[in-house]
């Protein structure tokens, strides 16, 4: 979402603003054209369904919902935001192998990771078997371990979405906790002093965005909080969507959970409007990490393992066990190697869009205060759940089709039901994540450097080359990365949009699961999890890189 | 690459490489296309004996929701024929989306009874599964079933099912308002809540799983998902799973018979290729598709005198509830609001 500094930005008339000013207004109107359909959908009757709704269904999914969404946000600040601090702040054994290990829940979706402890923690399954085995119990004593429960979703959710977090807390401490942590060293202050008082108010902006990218993938959750039996309240648009027939009932309801996430984000910006967050724009020196000794140096460790294993080499090392047996059992089938190609194909190809068309966006957003109003806009589409935007592009793109045809451009369909459906999909709803990343990264930028060229006569395109594109690069690779890896986990869009005969990788494993068990798509899962690790390692050289 | 001059190459390569994906699908003259919400696994060995035995190549794609929608949007253009998906209710919303058309055909009516096909054959049904009874396999005294008894107060903490919002799940809940009306039909929904031994979530073959794993002692589920178990296609693991239940086909209270829902298919309005469609539909009431539908899936055949698997002809006579499908889909809407108002799946 939005600016993690909301500073600098130079304000400019001149002519290559306005170009720049028309593109993001365009890139704002395909990213709302989906979440108009919708608007224009409610409108229509849903008949007698709010006074059902408000009776027994919009309580029970708004308390849900929200105890979901605190349970989330506790896990994800305290773990992102203490593992980020752990390892900038002190040294100690395996720290460097931590730094980036602590990214890799980032591969794993939360369907799968949903499927994965489900069967972990089953009376079947490996850990209460030793339980049993240890303490001899039997099954029913053990139902405290049933996942599927809100504990049990707010669990799996928090150990994949805490990355977020980690992300922007670890590049903000790195980035300018140094002078001021030093300050408050050299006065004597206690190592809970520094980070509560000194490092945590300072990186608010950047834990405020990590954590609303992270509850925002949990709010619009079907996999996991389906699977879990746990009903929020996308699972509740859903229901009536498909059992009512009742698409404006699920209109209205999404609607109006968008227009409270905006207000959420609105409130939380307000809150912290007074300060202000100058970053150096020098590489500031860098923070000296406290060599950690004796039984600390060995805590460290412990701790920044805990959400790894169970983020990570839990879920990733039960689905290599079971992709071995289905390797033995149906071996491997050929088709998978091309639908990896598909799925990195594909995701190249959005993550490049989304790259360009956040660039604009951000830069636009830069120059003038429309400009930042239409990456606002533009950033909406993260704020509706994936199938319901899928279903809002439906109407616009058929749209675009029959105009095509009309002028006799192409004949049938050219952008319904194709690759660049998907595309398009992708595009409307991680436009937030390149956007709001590429949007922090410029704002690093301080509006003097934009003022100096242009004065030596650079046009405001010149000045991006020149200035914004060598500087912001780390920040458009980070949501190159980001974006990517979400394209590849993305399955609700897939599913609706893919052209015939076309899977990805996601869709596959969907395939499989949708036959009563997901361990079938073992295979296929483990494949979005290797190839998801290869832009989450990028992530991490280049996060090093930067420090 | 320098970073400067990127944003214009990287566009340039995206459409390139967007082209040639689009590209990589060649058109077919005889080519059937399908949209389907069935499983793609399931419909896949029909669909490969459908093109060996007619040189028809099928292109499928595989949605979850959304089907209707997405054929109406298309309108003209749509490259859709045929649409298969399972449950009356997802039928009957093709034929109210305007998204189907009227199919006549010989070869339908003679194979399909009556009441499994839309009168003016907008839809025909292909398959048949039951909603069968797992149950823990040491219950030796339990040997018939009737829905009813699952909100009988002796299984508290031990009944397992899916969500009730589910089309298998909100198809029973539709009959028994048929047959009892919506107040008894609601007591009984909120005995069966009281019943369950963890929410009403997952897919049918957890609840074989969970009488295993001892966290439930019965649970309803389709039928076929006994044969993929206890055939060992499913691997090792479900095969036991499979083997710890034993199945029993319930009745309604009233004696009349085991409730079934349906799998179907129905030929899309603007179909590009609708000889080849309606082709594919009299294919899949052939003996021979009949065959694989009970073989290679396990359901029950729609053609009457059609052969059964052995697995599932082991678990006894099946006799169908004779209640009209069109009368479950209009009855949806209420079970669906009692399914919320009972707080079935909170």
């Amino acid at each position: 979402m939005g600016s993690i500094l909301g500073l600098a930005r130079a304000r400019s008339g001149s002519t290559g603003g306005t170009i720049w000013l028309a593109a993001s207004g365009l890139v704002a109107l395909l990213v709302l054209a989906p979440i108009l359909t919708l608007v224009a959908t409610a409108t229509r009757s849903s008949g007698d369904l709010w006074p059902h709704l408000i009776s027994y269904v919009l309580p029970h999914a708004l308390s849900q919902t929200g105890l979901m969404l605190a349970g989330v946000s506790v896990i994800v600040v305290s773990v992102g935001t203490g593992s980020a601090w752990l390892v900038t702040a002190y040294d100690f054994p395996l720290r460097r192998l931590f730094e980036w290990a602590l990214l890799l829940p980032l591969a794993i979706p939360t369907y799968i990771i949903a499927f994965a402890y489900l069967d972990l923690m089953h009376p079947i399954g490996p850990v209460q078997g030793l339980l049993r085995a240890l303490f001899d119990l039997r099954p029913r004593d053990l139902r405290f371990l049933e996942m599927r429960s809100l504990i049990g979703c707010i669990f799996v959710l928090g150990v994949v979405l805490y990355p977020y977090v980690y992300l922007f807390a670890r590049a903000m401490f790195l980035m300018q906790a140094a002078s001021m942590v030093d300050a408050a060293r050299m006065l004597g202050s206690s190592q809970m002093g520094v980070f509560f008082r000194i490092a945590l108010p300072m990186a608010r902006p950047a834990i405020a965005i990590g954590t609303s990218l992270a509850l925002m993938e949990a709010l619009n959750d079907i996999g996991a909080s389906e699977f879990l039996g746990v009903q929020t309240l996308t699972v509740s648009i859903y229901a009536t969507w498909i059992n009512r027939t009742s698409m404006p009932g699920a209109a209205q309801i999404a609607i109006a959970m968008l227009v409270v996430v905006v207000a959420l984000i609105m409130v939380e910006r307000l809150a912290r409007r007074r300060q202000r967050y100058a970053a150096e724009a020098s590489r500031a020196r860098r923070l000296e990490p406290i060599r950690l000794r004796g039984g600390w140096a060995l805590l460290a460790p412990l701790l920044c393992f805990i959400p790894v294993m169970l983020g990570f080499l839990a879920p990733a090392g039960y689905l290599a066990n079971e992709a071995l047996e289905r390797l033995s059992f149906a071996g491997f089938s050929p088709v998978l190697v091309r639908e990896t190609l598909n799925t990195m194909l594909l995701s190249a190809i959005a993550t490049t869009v989304v790259v360009a068309c956040g660039l604009v966006v951000a830069f636009a957003a830069r120059q003038s205060s429309l400009g930042l109003l239409l990456l606002r806009l533009a950033s909406l589409g993260y704020a509706v759940p994936g199938t319901v935007l899928a279903i809002g592009l439906l109407w616009p793109m058929a749209a675009v089709d029959d105009a095509l045809n009309r002028l006799g451009l192409v004949s049938g369909m050219f952008l319904s039901g194709s690759v660049a459906a998907l595309v398009y999909a992708y595009g409307a709803r991680f436009l937030a994540i390149s956007a709001g990343g590429i949007e922090a990264g410029l704002a690093r930028i301080p509006p003097s450097f934009d003022q100096a060229a242009r004065m030596l006569g650079r046009t405001s395109t010149g000045t991006l080359r020149a200035i914004h594109l060598p500087l912001v690069r780390p920040a458009l690779v980070t949501a190159a990365l980001l974006v990517f890896v979400d394209c590849m986990k993305e399955l609700p869009a897939t599913l609706l949009l893919r052209p015939l005969a076309f899977e990805t990788l996601a869709t596959h494993l969907y395939g499989e699961a949708a036959r009563g068990t997901y361990e079938d798509g073992a295979i296929a899962a483990i494949l979005i999890v290797l190839f998801g690790l290869i832009p989450v390692i990028l992530l991490a050289r280049l996060s090093r890189q930067e420090a | 690459m320098t970073i400067a001059n990127a944003p214009g190459n990287w566009m340039r390569g995206a459409l390139l490489a967007g082209a040639a994906l689009l590209a990589a699908q060649p058109a077919l003259a005889d080519e059937v296309n399908i949209y389907t919400t069935r499983e793609p696994g399931l419909i896949q060995p029909l669909l490969d004996a459908f093109t060996k035995s007619t040189g028809i190549e099928v292109k499928t794609v595989a949605l979850k929701e959304g089907l209707a929608e997405r054929v109406a949007s298309e309108g003209a253009n749509s490259p859709a024929d045929v649409l298969m998906t399972v449950d009356i209710g997802n039928l009957v919303d093709l034929v109210d989306a305007g998204v189907t058309q009227p199919v006549k055909s010989d070869a339908l009516e003679a194979a399909i009874p009556a009441n499994l096909r839309d009168a003016d054959g907008n839809w025909f049904a292909l398959s048949l599964r039951a909603r069968v009874l797992y149950a823990d396999k040491d219950l030796t005294d339990l040997t018939s079933f009737t829905y009813e008894e699952l909100a009988d107060p002796k299984w508290q903490d031990k009944v397992c099912i899916r969500s009730g919002k589910h089309p298998y799940n909100i198809a029973l809940i539709a009959t028994m308002i048929a047959k009892d009306g919506a107040e008894k039909t609601e007591v009984w929904l909120k005995g069966v809540k009281d019943n369950l031994a963890r929410p009403a979530a997952g897919g049918d073959r957890d609840v074989a799983r969970d009488i295993m794993g001892d966290i439930c002692s019965v649970g309803l589920a389709n039928s076929y998902y006994v044969g993929l178990m206890r055939s060992g296609r499913g691997g090792p693991e479900q095969e036991d799973w499979g083997r710890a239940i034993k199945v029993i086909l319930p009745t309604f209270a009233d004696g009349s018979g085991t409730q079934v829902n349906v799998s179907g298919a129905a030929v899309a309005k603007n179909a590009p290729n609708r000889d080849s469609a309606v082709k594919l539909l009299e294919y899949l009431v052939s003996d021979e598709a009949q065959g694989i539908y009970a073989s290679a899936n396990y359901e029950y055949p729609v053609k009457p005198g059609a052969p059964v698997d052995p697995i599932i002809e082991a678990l006894g006579p099946l006799k169908v509830e004779a209640i009209q499908l069109t009368e479950i889909a209009a009855n949806r809407k209420q079970a669906a609001e009692l399914v919320d108002k009972v707080g079935f799946d909170e």
